[in-house]
């Protein structure tokens, strides 16, 4: 399906969305400091002597991401509503497909932004040795990021035109996001915790397979989203 | 209306046979060894927890079939069976703990099945939150398509994640790969609850359709009239 021209039109709508974000950097910004805010609420509502750092911290890492997550994912179809944006990219002589690779496209990097930027401040705040886990952390990152991403991407298509949109949005994702998190969570757990690289294959498998799966569900569905 | 009267005689049917399914679990099928009478309620939670996921995958496929189709009636009955659905679910969510506490000595442990449970329940949820959310029909129709479907791609995931984890919640006796390992009586009862299961589900979409179209005829002859509705 995706030929080397639907791919330079999706490639068009990214950087459209992109170059506006680089623009403003509100978005950025503000998704930057909801993610401090988050890790300091976290601080706050622990008790460091209870548990230790090491098992508190893939939780939190992944928590946060997942709030940062649903802010990034509210946003991207925001944009278009503004006088009547989306018409205009729907009537564009490009295919349905191309948007949505476009929109996921942007989506992902601007939630790896904020991941890159969230990882060093999680080792900073709460302590733990991220730098020799780099390699298999930033695996599981991107396969969590980009099957959640996917859904997210489809899902805001629609919950952003309608009532409560931004409260709407994480009621319906959050069903689909509990299992690459747990998945992500596991595996985090025991690559912080120093175990044998083997003991995360299965869970990367299965947030493999769950990218593999709702990225082709989503590309075939986004159609129906927005055709009228 | 034809259907509706049809849909209740169907519930009144499957709601006397669930009774005969009680009769038969206490008084004709074996005390279980180590649980004893606690493990009565398999017969209504595992029946609840097995229409609780097809029918979430009904909904998927009637979706589809909208997408292709674009006949309201397929919408309709997706809906419908979202709602019965949520019913279900919520059944199997109430009977799972009721069994777990004496059992397990709690009422719910955060593992993968139960939560992944709570999870479907939450699913259809915003299935109808979704619904609600959105005025124009055309375009609630295809959005509830859209994650209909999602949610159907979904239960083979929540499903086989039981393999995955050690937890709490027994292994699938009956659906595996192996023979089922259930002793014939039991597994009669079983099979007895699950059929009746079918018809409260059909019984209670057939309803539940048959109102959903009931309202659309209401909502569209008060539409013409003036456009408030909400007085009838």
């Amino acid at each position: 399906m995706p030929s080397s021209s639907s791919l330079r039109h999706a490639w068009a709508v990214a950087s459209k969305d992109l170059l506006v974000e680089f623009r403003s950097r509100t978005g950025i910004l503000s998704a930057v400091v909801f993610v401090v805010l988050v890790l300091m609420v976290f601080n706050f509502g622990r008790d460091p002597t209870a548990v230790s750092n090491l098992v508190l911290a893939p939780s939190i890492l992944w928590v946060t991401f997942t709030f940062a997550a649903i802010l990034a994912l509210n946003r991207a179809f925001q944009l278009e509503l503004e006088n009547q944006a989306l018409d205009g990219l729907l009537l564009a002589p490009i295919g349905r497909g191309s948007i949505y690779l476009g929109k996921l496209v942007a989506n992902l990097v601007f939630v790896a932004t904020v991941e890159v930027i969230g990882v060093p401040l999680v080792a900073l705040f709460f302590n733990v040795e991220v730098w020799p886990h780099i390699g298999p952390l930033a695996a599981i990152i991107t396969l969590a990021t980009l099957g959640f991403v996917a859904v997210g991407t489809l899902f805001s298509a629609m919950t952003v035109r309608t009532r409560f949109a931004e409260l709407l949005l994480p009621v319906v994702l959050l069903p689909f996001m509990i299992l690459p998190l747990m998945w992500a969570t596991l595996a985090t757990t025991s690559v912080l915790a120093d175990r044998p690289l083997s003991e995360i294959g299965g869970s990367l498998k299965m947030l493999a397979g769950y990218d593999i799966v709702f990225v082709v569900v989503s590309l075939l569905l986004f159609p129906a989203t927005v055709n009228e | 209306m034809r259907l509706l009267r049809a849909g209740r005689w169907i519930t009144a049917i499957a709601l006397l046979l669930l009774a005969g399914v009680y009769v038969r679990a206490l008084v004709y099928t074996p005390v279980e060894r180590l649980q004893g009478l606690a493990q009565k309620i398999y017969y209504l939670h595992v029946p609840a927890a097995i229409w609780a996921e097809t029918a979430m995958i009904i909904v998927g496929i009637a979706s589809i079939f909208y997408l292709f189709l674009k006949d309201p009636r397929l919408d309709r009955f997706a809906h419908a069976s979202a709602e019965v659905g949520t019913v279900f679910a919520v059944l199997m969510l109430t009977t799972g703990p009721i069994w777990g506490k004496p059992i397990w000595g709690t009422w719910w442990s955060w593992d993968a099945r139960l939560t992944l449970a709570l999870f479907l329940f939450l699913l259809y949820v915003g299935y109808l939150l979704l619904r609600s959310a959105v005025a124009d029909p055309a375009s609630r129709a295809r959005f509830a398509a859209v994650l209909g479907i999602c949610g159907m791609v979904l239960v083979p995931f929540v499903h086989f994640s039981v393999y995955m984890f050690r937890t709490l919640h027994p292994m699938p006796i009956v659906l595996k790969p192996s023979e089922p390992s259930l002793p014939g009586s039991m597994l009669a009862t079983l099979l007895f609850s699950v059929s009746v299961f079918t018809l409260l589900y059909v019984g209670f979409v057939t309803q539940r359709y048959a109102l959903s179209y009931l309202r659309e005829q209401l909502e569209a002859t008060a539409g013409g009239g003036d456009s408030g509705m909400g007085h009838a």
